[in-house]
């Protein structure tokens, strides 16, 4: 059963290759000064939609046969409580240049959690305890350097959440590839950028770049599919930092607006603050565990070398979160140094971990894990632009729309989410609740200044930042499904959303709502596709009968929320909290979009100039904005009700259900705060919870819709009247809580300051007086050796050789007569000398 | 022995050593006739002096009758001379074409006059 990975594989690095393409067959001529024709420009994008649309259809292959009943992904333990557990197929051949070869999980025993079909009371439920782990493929394809134990390598792990991610992100960056071969048709012509002003008073005038566009939305494919696959934490970063640079490229791909240079370097930048804090989870796993991988790995020889997952929830431990012996050693450093000073040996020392472990009031190895989790959490922060690090995405929105749609729903954005759910084994409740507080801070704060953004993309951008905080919200209080299904819900709705608006602005040429009005007359299949997106992500939605797929992705989250709340609340009630604010943000959600809505395509048109000259967007685009729309309205249903069955598996939240990670099932009481519990994510889908999350969610979205038509399009209440009534509300939400101002405070000009401080004294004081006395000292060095070494004694030396060479030779000429006789005469007289001289020497010196 | 070295020689058979008096002689005659002669003829004859002197040496010591030497196939000698009769030969018809340029240059062959190569 390789065919899963080989198949991904292929998904993956399609993209790749087109990337390569387009660099070396477009960009390298281009080096050499040699320019691309746009005829010629036009293939680059072929090649690129092609390998995409390829990637799409692997991916989907993959994952109906992960609906196939004997699917090799199969959960060991599935919903409905049919403990089946298909044996994994034998290792497979894709890796045999390396001596990691597939292997499956250990399979566990059936174990009595599995029984939920019928509802399980809270006791019982707790007493069972977690899950087993979900099936998953893992295997090295390519070891890039081993230094000692660290084995870095490019390898897979593969259960059905990587399948799901796969489907969705090369689905929608199809789609968002076939919208830009439209949209950006622009630059297949000489460009005049009417943003760019040049000291000359005109605008800038370039050549179209349509290739290039393509070639880095490949590598941004490229490294988001790889984040979704990649087996070990080394890997995810690298892939991490490829799509944070396919993403500058991307934000900054109208380089010569100032505001895009400076957006593509506010968004690196901000997501190198996040990345600060992975490289600290980073350091910790490895070192208290020395291994990046997720999954068990077993070698050529059959040692089987266990993953973070299974070290961190060992069986023995009924899958129970527990630091690992080297969390404890690492805490423990002293008393470890201690007992080995002391000529202790390995057992010594296990023994000493071992005690230290019993010893439940210290929790020993709570603290590492808690840093592991949080550090890794924090470049999940940046990627996933959540509060206090959210300040970047906004500002992306500097990028042509199709980028925006690409960053803000599949690619960049999911890719913290995603990693959040990854790694979901190995945190913390503790770290869970710093997850969730982040994301309920980050899912108000972005909705409440959306309400008042005019910019048509930046209500989206921050109606995503707020979705976003909903998916953490939720994988902190527990709900694992519920967030990462809202993940993928979300993707196609805020595609959708983002390509419409994508299509307003090409229509109309601004982003700004305030011009805008009574579009859907023009542009009818935007408007009505936007509609449905709307209508998605308010979560709209008759309860259990009918709902867009946000509604239930939504509902999964209140779920959970009133859940968590319901078991904390008796010792915390200030954590309703984590109820009542996302139903605010719920209800927030569908004013700013309902409010989006009739803003730009109700009433009457506002610019009637900008109006006469909308149009629909041509069919490559309108087409794609329909398909979209068909899965942002069904994305979230799922054929259980059906009844058991080949369709049974069918449907996303099923489809994760297969992979919820390891041991995550069960109420999980906190360690270090004893009062905390997360509690089963299962446990929340009960009647008693079901009700009234599902009617409160409905409520508050239909108030929303309700508040947003009263304002807007019926315009009883007027906007500007209730501006004036909540003034500093309205100051705080349209300077967006003062975010930048703060940061420019509190940084930037700190930053500046200091720099400047550096810059006069240290570099120009104490670094450049250092080097200019030091050249002033070589200087006069250099002077002496001149004069004294170089013109007295070498140039002298010289001189007098020559001269002396000279008057030899004069003397010597006057031996040079020219009269034939003397010279016989020299040679008689010389030869008789010789003679002489010779018979001397015969016999005095050999002769003796 | 040495002060009667000449004597001996006329009393004992004909050997190496009179042939090497002989070119002993004529080399002294010629090299005589090169230091003394202003003519450049004179001077070329000088040359053959000293060079036939030379070519006696060689048949002289090349010889296996003089010397009663078996060992030796006794035509290095003759050989060596040969080779020197030609390049005699050679040398003066450069010599010869030296000179008479000379003469259609000064009008002489005088070698006194060409001390052109005087340093």
């Amino acid at each position: 059963m390789d065919r899963i990975p080989l198949l991904l594989l292929v998904a993956w690095l399609l993209p790749l290759v087109s990337f390569a393409i387009i660099a070396i067959g477009y960009s390298v001529p281009q080096f050499f000064g040699i320019r691309v024709r746009y005829s010629t420009q036009k293939y680059g994008a072929y090649i690129s939609v092609a390998a995409i649309v390829a990637a799409c259809v692997l991916s989907m292959t993959a994952m109906f046969w992960c609906w196939l009943p004997n699917n090799p992904l199969k959960s060991s333990e599935e919903h409905e409580g049919h403990a089946e557990h298909t044996a994994m197929a034998s290792p497979a051949s894709v890796g045999e240049h390396t001596p990691f070869k597939l292997v499956a999980q250990e399979k566990s025993e059936p174990s009595d959690s599995a029984a939920t079909a019928t509802e399980p009371t809270e006791t019982e439920r707790t007493a069972a305890g977690s899950n087993a782990p979900p099936t998953s493929l893992t295997g090295d394809w390519y070891v890039l350097g081993q230094f000692g134990n660290l084995r870095l390598t490019i390898g897979y792990y593969i259960d059905t959440l990587t399948v799901t991610m796969f489907c969705m992100v090369s689905f929608i960056a199809s789609c968002v590839h076939i919208y830009a071969t439209g949209y950006m048709h622009d630059e297949l012509e000489d460009y005049v950028d009417h943003e760019v002003h040049l000291p000359n008073h005109e605008h800038l005038h370039r050549r179209g770049r349509f290739h290039r566009f393509f070639q880095f939305l490949s590598l941004f494919s490229f490294s988001m599919l790889g984040i979704c696959i990649s087996g070990n934490l080394a890997m995810t970063f690298v892939f991490w930092e490829l799509v944070g640079i396919s993403s500058y490229f991307l934000i900054g791909f109208y380089i010569e607006r100032h505001s895009a240079s400076t957006a593509a370097n506010k968004a690196f930048i901000v997501n190198r603050v996040g990345d600060f804090g992975m490289l600290i989870g980073l350091m910790m796993i490895w070192t208290t565990l020395g291994t990046f991988n997720f999954g068990d790995m077993k070698d050529a020889d059959g040692t089987v070398h266990p993953g973070i997952f299974s070290q961190l929830r060992l069986k023995q431990n009924n899958y129970e979160l527990a630091p690992a012996d080297g969390m404890i050693a690492f805490e423990a450093r002293a008393q470890v140094a201690e007992v080995v000073r002391n000529g202790g040996d390995d057992a010594a020392v296990k023994n000493l971990i071992t005690n230290l472990r019993n010893d439940t009031n210290a929790h020993w190895g709570q603290w590492a894990l808690l840093i592991a989790g949080v550090g890794l959490f924090c470049g999940c922060m940046g990627k996933s632009a959540q509060f206090p690090l959210h300040v970047w995405l906004p500002d992306a929105m500097e990028g042509p729309t199709p980028v925006s749609a690409l960053v803000h729903s599949a690619t960049m954005v999911a890719a913290g989410v995603f990693l959040v759910g990854r790694i979901y084994p190995m945190l913390s409740p503790e770290a869970l609740l710093v997850v969730a507080t982040i994301g309920c801070i980050t899912l108000i704060l972005a909705a409440s200044i959306a309400l008042t953004a005019v910019d048509i993309k930046r209500v989206l951008a921050y109606s995503t930042i707020s979705q976003l905080g909903f998916m953490m919200l939720a994988l902190g209080l527990g709900g694992w499904v519920a967030g990462l299904f809202h993940l993928i819900t979300h993707a196609f709705f805020k595609s959708l959303l983002f390509l419409c608006s994508g299509s307003v602005i090409h229509a109309v040429h601004t982003n700004d709502m305030r011009q805008m009005g009574g579009l859907r007359h023009k542009m009818p299949i935007t408007a009505y596709t936007m509609l449905a997106g709307c209508l998605a992500i308010a979560g709209i939605g008759i309860p259990f009968v009918f709902g867009f797929s946000g509604f239930h992705s939504k509902d999964a989250i209140v779920e959970q929320a009133i859940h968590f709340a319901r078991t904390n609340g008796g010792t915390h009630p200030w954590m309703w909290l984590y109820v009542v604010i996302p139903l605010i943000g719920a209800a927030l959600t569908s004013f700013y979009m309902f409010r989006l809505w009739y803003m730009t395509f109700a009433g009457s048109p506002r610019d009637p100039h900008k109006y006469d000259h909308a149009h629909e967007s041509p069919p490559v685009m309108a087409n794609v904005l329909i398909v979209l729309s068909i899965f942002a309205v069904c994305a979230g249903w799922s054929l259980s009700w059906v009844g058991p069955g080949v369709l049974k598996n069918f449907g996303v939240e099923s489809l994760l259900e297969q992979a919820r990670p390891i041991g995550i099932l069960g109420n999980k009481p906190g360690v270090l705060l004893s009062t905390l519990v997360i509690p089963d994510e299962h446990a929340s889908h009960a009647t008693a919870v079901k009700v009234p999350a599902g009617v409160s969610a409905i409520l508050v979205a239909l108030a929303g819709v309700l508040g947003a038509t009263i304002v807007y399009l019926w315009e009883s209440i007027s906007a500007a009247s209730l501006r004036r009534s909540m003034s500093l509300l309205y100051a705080a939400t349209w300077n967006k809580w003062w975010f930048d101002e703060l940061y420019d405070y509190l940084f930037v000009r700190p930053t500046h300051l200091i720099a400047a401080f550096i810059a006069r004294v240290l570099d120009r004081g104490i670094i450049d007086g250092i080097i200019h006395s030091l050249a002033y000292i070589v200087r006069g060095f250099a002077q002496v050796v001149g004069i004294g070494g170089d013109r007295y004694v070498i140039d002298n030396a010289v001189d007098t050789f020559a001269e002396k060479t000279w008057d030899l030779g004069l003397s010597l000429r006057s031996l040079q007569t020219g009269r034939l006789r003397q010279y016989v005469m020299f040679i008689v007289v010389g030869m008789i000398v010789l003679f002489i001289v010779a018979s001397l020497l015969v016999k005095f010196a050999v002769a003796g | 022995m040495t002060p009667y070295l000449l004597a001996s020689s006329l009393t004992e058979p004909v050997g190496v050593r009179h042939f090497l008096v002989v070119g002993a002689f004529l080399f002294i005659c010629g090299v005589v006739c090169m230091a003394t002669k202003r003519n450049a003829l004179g001077i070329l004859m000088g040359i053959e002096l000293v060079l036939n002197g030379a070519n006696l040496n060689f048949i002289a010591f090349g010889s296996p009758y003089l010397r009663q030497a078996s060992e030796s196939i006794g035509l290095d000698g003759q050989l060596m001379s040969l080779f020197v009769i030609v390049l005699a030969a050679a040398e003066a018809a450069v010599a010869l074409a030296i000179a008479l340029n000379f003469y259609n240059s000064f009008n002489t062959i005088d070698v006194d006059r060409a001390d052109q190569l005087q340093g």
